[in-house]
């Protein structure tokens, strides 16, 4: 009898993992256009220098790479962490 | 262009490092690939490594198949020139991966064989959509390579005195060696010395630039602004247009997640788990190799100078081995310029393995011959494939010689992020999509990304010397690429297909859930007629 519940419950985790790839690519795309459009419209700000050789623009253009990477970071953890396991108690 | 403004410099000179170190690597390849020949003996080990390629392995293969030269050079010898705007560059080329991890990476495994075309083809009809893939992916896969081969050409010229021509002909040569002989085996490990190699080297010569500055990028970045300016810390010329940029950065990103010889990569993992993390690893050296490459930028403009840089090549392309000649020496320029030789060779096969995978899986086994051809066929066309695309790589290398071929590579992406793309996602998320709605999608995004290229001021202005342009931009990505997923979902909607939405349940139990079967039995081929492409039989370890 836990055929049907059991579908629900793949069918519920397929959904909170699309949830989690939407918000990550979400935050992906505001870094990366947040960058961009300061490029585009405040270039003033962006040249400013926090110390002398490192200028905003730098700092935020490196912290974006950065940031990248630790989203995907996130994103793996999550995914071979608890989908994973979730995904396998359902699967057997 | 023999410069004479550097005393002293081994620019254009047969070096003999350089081509110690270059044998060395084409050597040690070559015996990667005799061994991997042996055991490249079915289509899965041909085009998947048998699946049996760990994690890590991937990660570094794929940063060696995006890690290009154009990337190594090019970025340095822009931030050597104008200073910030190049970051504005390694920023771009990277954002793309986290979209491929979210978004791309795991289905892409858990519901293909060899190809990104399996994916959309799935519970679509097999021929109209194999068709239109294959012609998307062989369109990339063209401007990529010419790009690659003609850059080749000139900075093996640059670097090592050899003839353009003779250069073409050794890289492609070598990489018809690789592809044809150790198949994607082979190719993983030459990605994975070069992406090594590349790394080390890199990071070596940013780590003697860095010396002279107390181990400070900012005491670097510093002296550059007192050199030539508090602007080379800010923006410059390069986002003159935001619309531009918005279009470049969508460009690069969605077609990051579009690209053949990357997607391809995915194959080789034996799992989603495995996909996952290699794109974790690759994301982290492919970040950490942008940020190296700015530090050489600011080395170059720094201990080289912009103008010795211009003498050499107006393009700026010539300011990393520059740098090396000027920190490290002869012995040093000559190991970069080997480096930057062996990044081609890889990039270019990785490149032909997916042409070849397009040809071979999709249209000969899975449109020509209806899934019926045996494996050793399979097998058979899949080498000639090869072997024919390298051979049209070094006929296009010659043909485009001289030319300004940039641009061929933002268009390579402005094609991978509007004709794949838009149809690959759409496949794996939306229930209602149909083969017409595929077909159209990608055969608009393919054309319409082309066309508008051609119309752009880079081939009407810079290379037609026309006055003005049709279409305004440089990068069309950001009418193409929703325009795909317009007439994808349009068709979609006007012509329903029962079948496909039917099948839908399927896709999404198989994307998640993977293959279904323990891992380590493994799998006879099934023949690919059936909707459902194959698991791999991962228990053959590479």
């Amino acid at each position: 009898m836990s055929e049907p519940s059991r579908s629900d419950a793949l069918e519920a985790l397929a959904a909170s993992r699309w949830r989690v790839a939407a918000a990550l690519t979400l935050a992906t795309l505001v870094a990366y256009f947040g960058f961009i459009l300061l490029v585009a419209f405040n270039k003033p700000l962006m040249g400013q220098q926090i110390v002398p050789g490192l200028s905003v623009g730098i700092l935020l253009g490196a912290l974006v790479i950065v940031t990248a990477w630790a989203l995907t970071g996130i994103y793996m953890l999550w995914a071979n962490g608890k989908y994973d396991r979730a995904l396998s108690q359902l699967r057997c | 262009m023999n410069p004479t403004s550097t005393t002293g410099s081994q620019f254009g000179q047969p070096n003999a490092t350089a081509i110690f170190f270059f044998l060395l690597f084409v050597g040690v390849t070559l015996a990667i690939t005799y061994w991997a020949a042996r055991k490249t003996k079915t289509t899965s080990e041909f085009f998947a490594a048998g699946g049996g390629v760990s994690a890590l392995q991937n990660g570094f293969a794929l940063a060696g198949d995006y890690m290009s030269a154009a990337s190594f050079l090019g970025i340095a010898g822009l931030v050597a020139l104008s200073g910030f705007d190049g970051l504005i560059y390694s920023v771009g080329w990277l954002v793309g991966w986290p979209v491929v991890t979210f978004l791309i990476a795991e289905p892409l495994r858990n519901l293909g064989k060899y190809t990104f075309a399996d994916v959309v083809a799935y519970r679509l009809k097999q021929t109209p959509v194999r068709l239109s893939a294959a012609l998307g992916t062989l369109t990339v896969v063209s401007f990529y390579l010419i790009a690659q081969m003609v850059g080749a050409g000139n900075l093996i010229h640059l670097l090592f005195g050899l003839s353009y021509e003779v250069a073409v002909v050794i890289v492609g040569v070598v990489m018809i060696l690789y592809v044809l002989f150790g198949g994607m085996i082979a190719t993983t490990w030459v990605q994975i010395v070069k992406a090594v190699l590349l790394l080390a080297g890199a990071s070596a010569l940013a780590g003697v630039v860095l010396f002279r500055f107390g181990f400070s990028p900012l005491a670097l970045f510093n002296e550059a602004a007192q050199q030539y300016g508090a602007q080379v810390l800010a923006p410059g010329t390069l986002v003159s247009n935001p619309l531009e940029t918005v279009s470049l950065g969508l460009a690069l990103m969605f077609g990051t997640a579009g690209l053949p010889h990357i997607l391809m990569r995915f194959y080789t993992v034996p799992d989603a788990k495995a996909a996952r993390s290699s794109v974790f690893y690759a994301t982290g050296l492919i970040g950490y190799f942008y940020l190296v490459t700015f530090i050489l930028g600011f080395g170059a403009a720094v201990l080289v100078g912009r103008q010795a840089i211009t003498g050499v090549d107006k393009g700026g392309n010539m300011a990393a081995p520059m740098l090396a000649e000027v920190v490290g020496g002869t012995g040093f320029l000559g190991f970069i310029s080997a480096v930057a030789f062996a990044t081609i060779l890889a990039v270019v096969a990785g490149l032909t393995l997916s042409g070849a995978a397009a040809l071979s899986h999709d249209l000969w086994s899975s449109v020509v011959r209806k899934g019926q051809a045996p494996e050793h066929e399979q097998l058979k066309v899949a080498r000639l494939a090869s072997l024919f695309l390298g051979v049209l790589a070094v006929v296009l290398g010659m043909a485009f010689k001289g030319q300004n071929v940039a641009f061929m590579v933002g268009l390579a992406f402005a094609i991978a992020a509007s004709a794949n793309f838009p149809a690959l996602l759409l496949s794996m998320a939306w229930r209602n999509f149909t083969t017409n709605g595929a077909v159209a999608s990608m055969l608009t995004g393919s054309f319409s990304a082309v066309l508008l290229i051609f119309l752009s001021p880079t081939v009407q202005i810079d290379l037609l010397k026309n006055t003005s342009a049709l279409f305004p931009l440089k990068n069309p990505g950001i009418i193409t690429m929703p325009l795909a997923f317009f007439v994808g979902v349009a068709v979609s909607l006007l012509f329903p297909e029962k079948e496909a939405s039917e099948r839908f349940s399927e896709v999404k139990h198989r994307m998640h859930v993977g293959a279904g079967k323990p891992a380590a039995v493994p799998v006879p081929p099934v023949p690919s007629v059936s909707p459902g492409p194959a698991p791999h039989p991962t228990a053959t370890k590479a």
